[in-house]
């Protein structure tokens, strides 16, 4: 009986020990988020979201420039990171023992371990020293170079998921190899697919390192990619780091707009890979 | 399953009395056939002939390569990376010639595997219709009465004509395992291949699908392999028995039952060994 009890206790010990790991695991994004909504969400209003900056000691003015420098570098990122990321996983997965795809996925694991700036100073040296001028579409180049090798791993491992015998079944009907990849293995897998193509893109919407050597930032509203562009991790940079008070508080405030952005697509995520259809009868 | 040592020939019920006439059309004959995995032969050497509208079984213990013959006759022990030596002729056509399509040859040969493998993302229209996506163009009407006829005649359709375009996974196992015969038998091929379709059945879903080949092979060829020997008994009219990559014994099935001439099938059907 009295090992019983024992046992029973070291139960609760080692439950509890793990709940305190859990708890201090998640409380750093709950901090996160209420300070950013303590110190930022006070700023925000319409005109936060429409109105462009105003100089230095006037208060008011908006982010408008970065929401939209965000939202065309990172939408032009993912037209090229997402068709090169996701077609190189394929060719990863068809041909798991080819030569190319054992290199690529080498390279892929050492690209998912280099630091961000390391790849910003690679499109610097790429595009921006020879157009001589800085530009939206190098920090696109650069956030794709981000997406791809993240976008081509999770690609792989869905495709890997899913059992042989669909892809068996597919060929015993007659469908050749390709029809067989596409509309059935990838098809069968398309949640998981989307779902890191969406965790990559809010990866790279809060990439701030990669864009100061080639997106540069601006305080006006630019809708050229070949110019120098806004992005709302730029802007918190530059304003957190400001003189002035007002920019402290349009830096909170950015921040907070920015973690909703990511939060947004992480939610997306994880309505994609909800099943198409429901079970339940 | 233990199934061997429960049996002996005396309590074999026989499809009685099973019409095996001798006229009947080959249409698909293994000549001098090997399988390799790598360098290793998983089958020897088999030269095998089968009828057109018979129900062919493939009998012998784990490993004797029956389930590889079987996949060497539509081409997907290459699949999983095999390689074959000699002939497979089907009708007029050598199966292993260079200038055969694999697309058309699995449209001829259709196949259905150990576990059901209904198209997780398909409704239950969509993977019967699965196969008339490749090959010869079909209109939506003839689809419709090409889904609705395989359906009937793989015994599911009063069980599913109300939910064709729900979710084929929600279906129990025995309906799964009927839905991939009526995907196999939709675009009518002339041999179909069943590797040990009921192994992961219930009796009652074994019983469905038994009774179905009866009707089936008026209209299809039917190879099928089992661990089964009572279902060999059951559904099939000629039964071959493998054993370590050798055909060791084929013949009718009352004949390979009741007077095997090879003592190691005699072993093995009153379950001395395997």
């Amino acid at each position: 009986m009295n090992r019983l009890v024992w046992r029973r206790w070291k139960s609760r010990i080692m439950v509890g020990l793990m709940v305190a790991a859990v708890v201090v695991a998640v409380a750093p994004l709950l901090l996160i988020l209420g300070t950013l909504i303590a110190r930022g969400a006070g700023s925000i209003n319409f005109e936060f979201f429409t109105a462009l900056p105003v100089p230095a000691g006037e208060t008011g003015g908006g982010v408008a420039h970065a929401i939209v420098g965000t939202l065309m570098m990172v939408g032009v990122a993912a037209l090229i990171g997402l068709p090169i990321g996701i077609g190189a996983g394929m060719f990863c997965a068809e041909f798991p023992r080819n030569r190319l795809a054992t290199v690529a996925r080498f390279v892929a694991d050492v690209m998912n371990g280099t630091p961000s700036i390391v790849i910003g100073v690679v499109a610097w040296t790429m595009i921006v020293a020879r157009q001589k001028h800085f530009s939206g579409l190098a920090g696109s180049v650069a956030l794709a170079m981000i997406m791809i090798p993240m976008v081509m791993r999770t690609t792989e491992e869905m495709i890997k998921l899913v059992p042989h015998s669909l892809r068996e079944a597919a060929l015993a009907l007659g469908y050749p190899r390709w029809r067989t990849s596409v509309s059935v293995v990838v098809r069968t897998c398309l949640p998981g697919i989307v779902t890191g193509s969406l965790l990559a893109i809010a990866r790279v919407a809060g990439e701030t390192a990669p864009l100061l050597f080639t997106a540069l930032g601006s305080q006006y509203m630019s809708r050229d990619l070949n110019q120098p562009m806004a992005a709302l991790p730029l802007t918190v940079f530059t304003y957190a780091t400001g003189p002035y008070d007002d920019w402290h508080r349009i830096a909170w405030a950015t921040a907070l707009v920015l973690i909703m952005v990511v939060l947004t697509l992480s939610l997306l995520a994880r309505l994609a890979t909800r099943q198409r259809f429901d079970v339940r009868q | 399953m233990s199934a061997n040592s429960l049996m002996t020939p005396a309590t074999v019920s026989l499809p009685d009395p099973a019409p095996v006439p001798a006229s009947g059309r080959e249409l698909i004959r293994a000549t001098d056939l090997t399988a390799f995995y790598g360098t290793f032969a998983a089958v020897k050497h088999v030269t095998l002939g089968f009828e057109a509208n018979r129900v062919h079984a493939l009998i012998g213990p784990s490993g004797c390569g029956k389930s590889t013959f079987l996949r060497t006759l539509n081409r997907m022990h290459e699949v999983v990376g095999g390689h074959v030596t000699g002939r497979v002729v089907l009708g007029q056509d050598d199966i292993y010639g260079s200038r055969v399509s694999l697309t058309q040859l699995r449209r001829r040969v259709g196949m259905v595997f150990q576990k059901p493998t209904p198209f997780p993302t398909m409704s239950i229209y969509q993977n019967v219709a699965a196969g008339l996506k490749v090959g010869a163009r079909h209109n939506r009407a003839e689809i419709d009465a090409i889904v609705e006829r395989a359906l009937q005649q793989a015994g599911l359709w009063n069980e599913v004509k109300d939910r064709l375009r729900q979710s084929a996974v929600a279906l129990s196992g025995g309906q799964q395992q009927r839905l991939c015969i009526a995907r196999t038998i939709a675009p009518s091929p002339e041999v179909i291949l069943l590797d040990e379709p009921t192994a992961s059945l219930d009796p009652q879903g074994t019983q469905r699908i038994e009774e179905l080949l009866f009707n089936l092979k008026q209209q299809f060829t039917i190879i099928i392999v089992t661990h089964n020997m009572q279902q060999a008994a059951r559904v099939s009219d000629t039964t071959t028995f493998f054993y370590l990559g050798t055909m060791v014994e084929t013949g009718a099935t009352k004949q390979i039952f009741t007077a095997p001439t090879q003592e190691r099938t005699e072993a093995y059907i009153t379950g001395r060994f395997g």
